[in-house]
């Protein structure tokens, strides 16, 4: 009796490991190929493990992000792994809902060949869109129904040796990659031999559900900066409106302005200003504009002529209210004419021909460039230096400085632009930014020096503390 | 006019001919309409010539060629703006019957509400010409300059400001020590012999640093922090230096290409 159940035990955990693999194999063929007439099960690869889907971080949604663990035999074992599949589970409406994408697109079409939009058309698209809307709408009802009403689709191959797939598709409802959020999604991965017959299918991942995020996180860095520069911002603007005197060191080139348009009143002469050929949302431009007023509001004291030729028609219009307004400000309104600002033209090297036309001409005492300038700082500047006018220049195109440096008889380069406006302005907004750009800088160089020291002893943690994504 | 001033136009428009016919008598063999091919080329020349007389002095040519200059480009840029913009990217998006009127192909799924609001600043910005409205025109001026300072503000934020930072952090005193031949090797700017990388860290930490005291407007420059702000010039002044010779290089570039189209194209000089 003992020797019988011994020898049916033994037969049984001889048998049950066999038995058991066969059933795996035989499962997992069927339930990817379908029952093959021939398959060497000794040829099938170990299936991918631990698969995880979740939502594809610091997007606007629309996008999921699998993972899973290499198949055993994927570089060792058989290595016979030759790429993984990954499919997702999509419900039939979708296949409804590409009819009705293609429905659009063909009216789309005969609008085209038509050459206008009829109100039939007109009607008809917007029927196709309304039920392309209202199908979109039951997207996430259909995807809770898994896994009836649905079946399984192959999205993309990756190649042996990979293990994360990012499928990321389109918000717009009526595009074909479209993948809605908030829907239950299921995926799975499968790992392919070179006879595409053999393969082995990993579990099922899911249900998992797309959507935006509001914060980025790979942006942290901005946002604690942005944070730093504002609450210092804030500081020092409050504590110069009452009052308290900050201190900003005397620029030669700024000192030089006051100077400049005392020679041109003088001499009879006029002062020629140059807003560059940047917009008026560009930093440069926003902080000439704050000189101009300065200039305009002296030259308006002093009963002197101002030119200013602009290459922007906004940048015209916002000079022509600063210098409308600083002629108030120093009491003469009546003196103020529109022609003191105009547009010239938007081609780069017409408007150098003609502001250096105007400089031979107008023979002006003074010239000031302030602002944002490309190729034609040189062209500029050494006209203005023919002409004999004394030249105050100042921008923040690391490339044109080296021309004005060598032209000009004062240059502000690059920040000192920004600081020339506080200066000479003194308004508390533009002091106290001035200030929080001081105390970022001296923020830069510590946290230089600190870097420094740990790029010297390898403390990756801080470095990635200043990885921004793009 | 000076009679001085009439004689030079009459030579010069008398030289303008005869280039003309010459230039379209050597043109006839290899094109049809050669005498306009003829005028073109010559009148290239022409204008090339009379700008580059603004390095003798200011003069009618070159008047002439700038007031054209400036003309020619403010009335195509406005009319690119109009055809461009206006008719192309706005109308389609808001009307079908002003589509049909400009002969434009309406947009499938471009029409969008929100386009109208460009249309309202833009009317806005218009108002300035009104006497009494003027003031209207500031709305939209302010709405252009907040959002695009504001936007650039966060980019700027990310490109000058934090990767500026990081991009600092290097090993002043090298990385893992591999031998004295390791440390010696490549003693090239361009290589990655361990002293060269070093002093280049060097470079990258003195310059940061000094550079930013140099920018540093709350405080005098005096003593160590005006010697560091010297070196901080004269780091800035060795920058533009380098930046000024290969920008030099660009711009002779370009007047070799202007003196290509005299010799060759016009004069037919060179092959």
């Amino acid at each position: 009796m003992v020797y019988k159940l011994t020898l049916t035990l033994l037969t049984f955990l001889l048998i049950a490991p066999v038995v058991s693999a066969q059933e795996t194999v035989a499962a997992s063929v069927e339930a990817t190929v379908g029952d093959p007439p021939m398959i060497d099960s000794s040829l099938i690869p170990a299936p991918p493990s631990d698969i995880k889907a979740v939502d594809t971080d610091n997007d606007h949604g629309h996008s999921i992000t699998v993972t899973w663990e290499l198949s055993a035999d994927d570089g060792s074992g058989m290595n016979n792994v030759l790429s993984y599949e990954v499919f997702r589970w999509v419900p039939f409406l979708m296949d409804e809902l590409d009819t009705l994408r293609a429905e659009l697109a063909r009216v789309a079409a005969e609008i085209d060949s038509v050459g206008r939009l009829t109100s039939e058309l007109k009607d008809e698209r917007t029927v196709v869109r309304a039920a392309i809307s209202d199908m979109a709408d039951q997207m996430p009802e259909a995807h809770r129904m898994y896994p009836e009403g649905g079946e399984w689709r192959l999205l993309d191959k990756v190649v042996s040796g990979v293990a994360t797939y990012e499928n990321t598709g389109g918000k717009n409802r009526e595009g074909s990659d479209y993948i809605p959020d908030f829907s239950d999604l299921y995926f799975r991965v499968e790992a392919v031999t070179i006879d595409s017959t053999i393969r082995a299918a990993s579990g099922v991942a899911g249900p998992v559900q797309s959507f935006g995020q509001w914060f980025n996180t790979g942006r942290t860095a901005v946002f604690i900066a942005f944070m730093f520069f504002g609450i210092m911002t804030v500081f020092f603007v409050m504590k110069a409106r009452r009052g308290s005197e900050l201190y900003v060191r005397p620029l030669a080139g700024i000192e030089a302005v006051d100077e400049a348009i005392g020679r041109a009143t003088e001499m009879g002469r006029p002062i020629l200003y140059v807003l560059g050929l940047g917009t008026a949302a560009d930093v440069a431009t926003i902080a000439s504009f704050t000189v101009l007023g300065r200039v305009a509001k002296q030259v308006a004291e002093y009963q002197t002529q101002l030119i200013v030729p602009t290459y922007d028609p906004i940048v015209m219009s916002v000079a022509q209210e600063v210098v409308k307004s600083s002629f108030s400000d120093a009491g003469r309104p009546e003196d103020y004419n529109e022609d003191i600002v105009y547009f010239v033209t938007q081609l780069q090297f017409a408007y150098v021909a003609a502001v250096n036309g105007t400089m031979l001409r107008e023979l002006p005492a003074t010239n000031i460039y302030m602002g944002k300038f490309f190729a034609e700082s040189l062209l500029l500047a050494e006209t203005g230096a023919l002409a004999g006018s004394i030249q105050i220049a100042g921008t923040d195109e690391i490339a044109q400085i080296p021309f004005f440096i060598v032209a000009c008889d004062f240059t502000l380069i690059g920040e000192e632009l920004y600081a020339a406006s506080a200066y000479l302005g003194r308004e508390p907004i533009l002091l106290g930014s001035l200030k929080a750009q001081d105390y970022a800088k001296a923020a830069v160089i510590v946290l230089a020096t600190i870097g420094l020291i740990a790029a010297q002893f390898e403390w990756n943690w801080f470095i990635e503390l200043f990885h921004v994504v793009d | 006019m000076k009679k001085t001033t009439f004689i030079l136009m009459a030579i010069v428009s008398a030289l303008f001919l005869l280039s003309w016919i010459l230039k379209a008598g050597s043109l006839s063999g290899e094109t049809d309409n050669y005498i306009l091919q003829g005028f073109l080329v010559t009148f290239s020349a022409f204008l090339t010539l009379s700008v580059l007389s603004f390095l003798y002095a200011d003069n009618p040519l070159y008047k002439f060629a700038e007031h054209l200059f400036v003309g020619v480009s403010a009335a195509f840029w406005m009319c690119m703006g109009f055809w461009t913009t206006i008719v192309q990217n706005l109308i389609p998006r808001l009307s079908d019957g002003l589509s049909k009127f400009f002969e434009q192909q309406p947009q499938p799924g471009d029409y969008n509400f929100f386009f109208f609001i460009p249309v309202i600043l833009g009317i806005m910005l218009l108002m300035r010409l009104s006497p009494k409205g003027g003031w209207i025109s500031r709305w939209p001026l302010a709405f252009i300059i907040g959002t695009t300072a504001g936007l650039n503000f966060v980019r700027y934020l990310r490109s000058d400001f934090i990767k500026q930072i990081s991009n600092t952090f290097v090993p002043l005193l090298g990385t893992e020590w591999q031998g004295i031949g390791h440390f010696f090797s490549n003693l090239d700017l361009s290589a990655s012999g361990q002293l060269v990388a070093i002093a280049a860290n060097w470079v990258i930490f003195l310059g940061v640093f000094c550079g930013l005291i140099y920018f540093y407007f709350s405080k005098e420059h005096k003593g160590a922090f005006g010697a560091a702000s010297k070196v901080g010039i004269w780091v800035l002044m060795l920058t533009f230096g380098a930046s000024f010779g290969y920008t030099v290089m660009g711009r002779i570039s370009l007047l070799v290409g202007r003196i290509t189209f005299l010799f060759r194209d016009w004069l037919e000089i060179i092959s």
